[in-house]
């Protein structure tokens, strides 16, 4: 699914799960997360979030804390975006509020393997802070083969990895962006929407998550030239939905098709 | 660039307050609604759409209507570059990182090329 390392994809056989249970067994393992290939796009797509803030005029320090906060790229390119236009904090805080309602579905889904060690309030909050998109696939990858009894501890480890790594991105992006070439600032800034548009679909599975993706694409500037300030909020509810409509239809579609060939 | 508000200790209180009062209760929302909820009830499948589109149209907002240097950057060449990506992320085998490198790689070069 994630399709970030080759090689070992589906490997359902005791023997791998045996070697990979003894790859990830403590916090310290769940940090190596952060040089894997997630890792480095990780590291990459902050240092594009890093330009971006000095393109915008904001200050390391504040970069920084926006980093480790959210922990979640797209809620705090909305926020820049926001405030460096010179719009409400309001109005930045409900879009920023709608990107975050995508987190609810992920937290769902992971948490069902941080409950097996019945961790302290205190480090379930800080484990599912670092719930985000790359924290997400990075735990349906790895949890699922790690010990019982383990898995907090590991997805904490993978969790604080993953933000050491944003925090170094950032600063990276910060550093560079004021010190290179306009082309290469350019490419920094870039870094941001490819990643987020990759991610999606890397993460696409039925017709409904393309349609979503093609509707959003197409709706988003349109709706940004007719009213800037409410495009992402609209762009999401109207497209989404329509893209859930069509797509559930054309899923159910799909699948009783499959079965009418297996008949 | 500008003389920033974004630079100021008030823009750190508001993004912390921002981010503790409008962006973190989606994670918590997460914890309380999972004891109960399937994953893979109709509410989430129609939120993940939702979530979707709206991050699809913020990239194409970004890419179509950019607010700082990657204006330098001519539409067509970055347009170009995000087909690129597309088309190298589906021939590496839907692999995130040989996609996103690539894409800046093609944006890169024409970059220089064009400027």
């Amino acid at each position: 699914m994630s399709g970030s390392e080759g090689g070992d994809g589906g490997g359902q056989t005791s023997a791998i799960t045996v070697i990979r249970r003894e790859t990830y067994r403590t916090f310290h393992d769940g940090l190596r997360v952060a040089l894997s290939t997630p890792g480095v796009i990780l590291l990459a797509s902050s240092a594009g979030f890093g330009a971006l803030s000095d393109d915008a005029g904001m200050s390391l320090f504040n970069a920084l804390l926006m980093m480790g906060t959210f922990f979640a790229l797209p809620a705090q390119v909305v926020m820049m975006d926001q405030l460096t236009r010179g719009g409400s904090i309001l109005a930045g805080a409900a879009a920023v509020a709608l990107t975050g309602v995508r987190l609810v579905p992920m937290v769902v889904t992971i948490l069902p393997w941080l409950t097996d060690d019945r961790p302290a309030v205190w480090r379930r909050a800080l484990a599912i802070h670092a719930v985000a998109i790359t924290g997400w696939l990075e735990g349906h990858r790895i949890l699922p083969s790690v010990e019982e009894g383990r898995r907090t501890q590991v997805f904490l480890g993978i969790g604080t990895g993953l933000i050491l790594t944003t925090q170094l991105g950032t600063l990276l992006g910060f550093v560079l962006a004021g010190s290179v070439s306009p082309i290469l600032a350019g490419v920094l800034l870039f870094l941001t929407p490819i990643y987020f548009l990759l991610s999606l679909m890397a993460a696409s599975r039925r017709t409904m998550d393309w349609l979503s993706i093609m509707i959003g694409s197409l709706m988003g500037p349109a709706i940004y030239v007719i009213a800037p300030g409410f495009d992402l909020l609209l762009t999401g509810l109207i497209g989404g939905t329509l893209a859930y409509v069509v797509g559930s239809r054309f899923d159910a579609l799909f699948a009783a098709a499959d079965e009418e060939a297996d008949e | 660039m500008s003389e920033g508000f974004l630079a100021t200790p008030e823009a750190s209180l508001i993004i912390v307050l921002v981010a503790l009062l409008a962006h973190e209760p989606f994670r918590w929302l997460g914890v309380y609604l999972g004891r109960g909820l399937a994953a893979d009830s109709e509410i989430f499948v129609w939120l993940r759409a939702v979530a979707t589109a709206l991050v699809a149209g913020l990239v194409a907002r970004l890419v179509l209507f950019p607010a700082g240097a990657l204006e330098v950057i001519p539409l067509t060449t970055r347009l170009i570059a995000v087909a690129s990506g597309i088309a190298i992320f589906f021939a590496a085998g839907r692999q995130l990182g040989a996609g996103v490198f690539g894409s800046a790689m093609v944006l890169l070069a024409l970059g220089y090329l064009f400027h």
